[in-house]
């Protein structure tokens, strides 16, 4: 048998190696979001604190739109955060209490804070579907045009604004 | 024993089905459309799960989107609109059954490629074993005639 085809095994196991090892640190529930580039869905929503009814044109970019509600156990952790960002940073906020009992969510409120100009009350979680929300919290960085630049799923802490959601909202305020 | 038997072999059949018709709690009047919302949350992926179908799935992301499939099988959408309402949202990520594109490419054409290679190395192996063996035949032949060469050398001498 030809000598120099005992170096394919060695060969294949080097790039099933660089492949697996690409593959290291990726985080498989961690999906692409689809609405990157496109508009914020149309929607009609109540508010949480009053019954005002609201549409994706009241949303004014360049915002973040933060995901949470009640009975997700890391919106209590991110939530400190958030009320520094809206204080200290001036980022308008948006909030999208999704499906969550409306007692539940004032009591959120009412005991953590209020760092969002706006909370919608997403009771039956369809706007969350329509910007394919899988999990609380998630956060949507969107532009002055009100476009969804970006899609950040888990927790807004110091290190995930300065190295991530910041430089997006810089690069939509160069435009 | 042999009574008992036999009941057990009627509840092995019949349990599995009351489990499912007490799961399914989606009515339909047609059962074609039945037939389509099974098949296709059967065929659909929990977004919030890492490898559970809608139909096997619990959560709350699950049953909302069996309730969107309900309405809109009920509603008389095709299968082809619920999938692209779907994809709009979560992307190729719902669907088991993943379009055929670059990114794709490995998944869908990689085993083929492995056959071929793999198909390759057989042939190689085979013919050069077919070698072995004719090498072998031949050797043999060569060491027989040289027996033979030699008893016929020993009687000649013998004979001298």
């Amino acid at each position: 048998m030809n000598k120099q085809l005992l170096w394919l095994p060695f060969a294949a196991f080097i790039i099933l190696g660089l492949i697996l090892y690409s593959g290291i640190g990726k985080d498989p529930t961690k999906l692409d979001s689809r609405l990157i580039g496109k508009a914020i869905p149309a929607f009609s929503k109540s508010l949480l604190l009053s019954d005002q009814t609201i549409t994706e044109k009241d949303i004014k970019g360049p915002a973040l739109i933060n995901v949470f509600a009640s009975w997700c156990p890391a919106c209590y952790s991110e939530h400190p955060y958030l009320m520094e960002l809206s204080a200290k940073e001036k980022v308008v906020i948006y909030g999208l209490n999704y499906k969550d009992d409306k007692q539940d969510a004032l009591k959120f409120i009412d005991r953590l804070g209020n760092p969002y100009n706006m909370i919608i009350f997403d009771n039956n979680g369809r706007l969350g579907i329509d910007l394919g929300v899988y999990g609380a919290p998630e956060t949507f960085v969107v532009d002055k045009s009100n476009t969804i630049v970006y899609r950040h799923v888990g927790e807004v802490n110091e290190r995930v604004w300065t190295n991530i959601i910041l430089p997006k909202m810089l690069g939509t305020e160069g435009q | 024993m042999k009574k008992l038997l036999v009941t057990f072999f009627i509840l092995l059949v019949i349990l599995p089905q009351t489990a499912f018709s007490v799961i399914s709690v989606y009515q339909f009047d047609d059962p074609a459309k039945e037939a389509r919302f099974n098949q296709l949350v059967n065929e659909l992926r929990c977004p919030k799960c890492q490898n559970n179908n809608l139909a096997d799935s619990n959560s709350e992301l699950s049953i909302d989107l069996k309730d969107i499939i309900y309405e809109k099988v009920q509603a008389g959408e095709s299968d082809e609109q619920i999938l692209v309402y779907l994809k709009d949202r979560y992307g190729d990520f719902i669907s088991y059954n993943p379009p055929v594109k670059p990114s794709t490419w490995l998944l869908w054409y990689g085993p083929f490629v492995f056959l071929l290679i793999g198909g390759f190395f057989l042939y190689r192996f085979q013919s050069s074993h077919r070698q072995d063996t004719q090498d072998q035949q031949n050797d043999e032949q060569q060491a027989n005639s040289m027996l033979e060469q030699w008893a016929k050398e020993a009687k000649d001498q013998e004979t001298k």
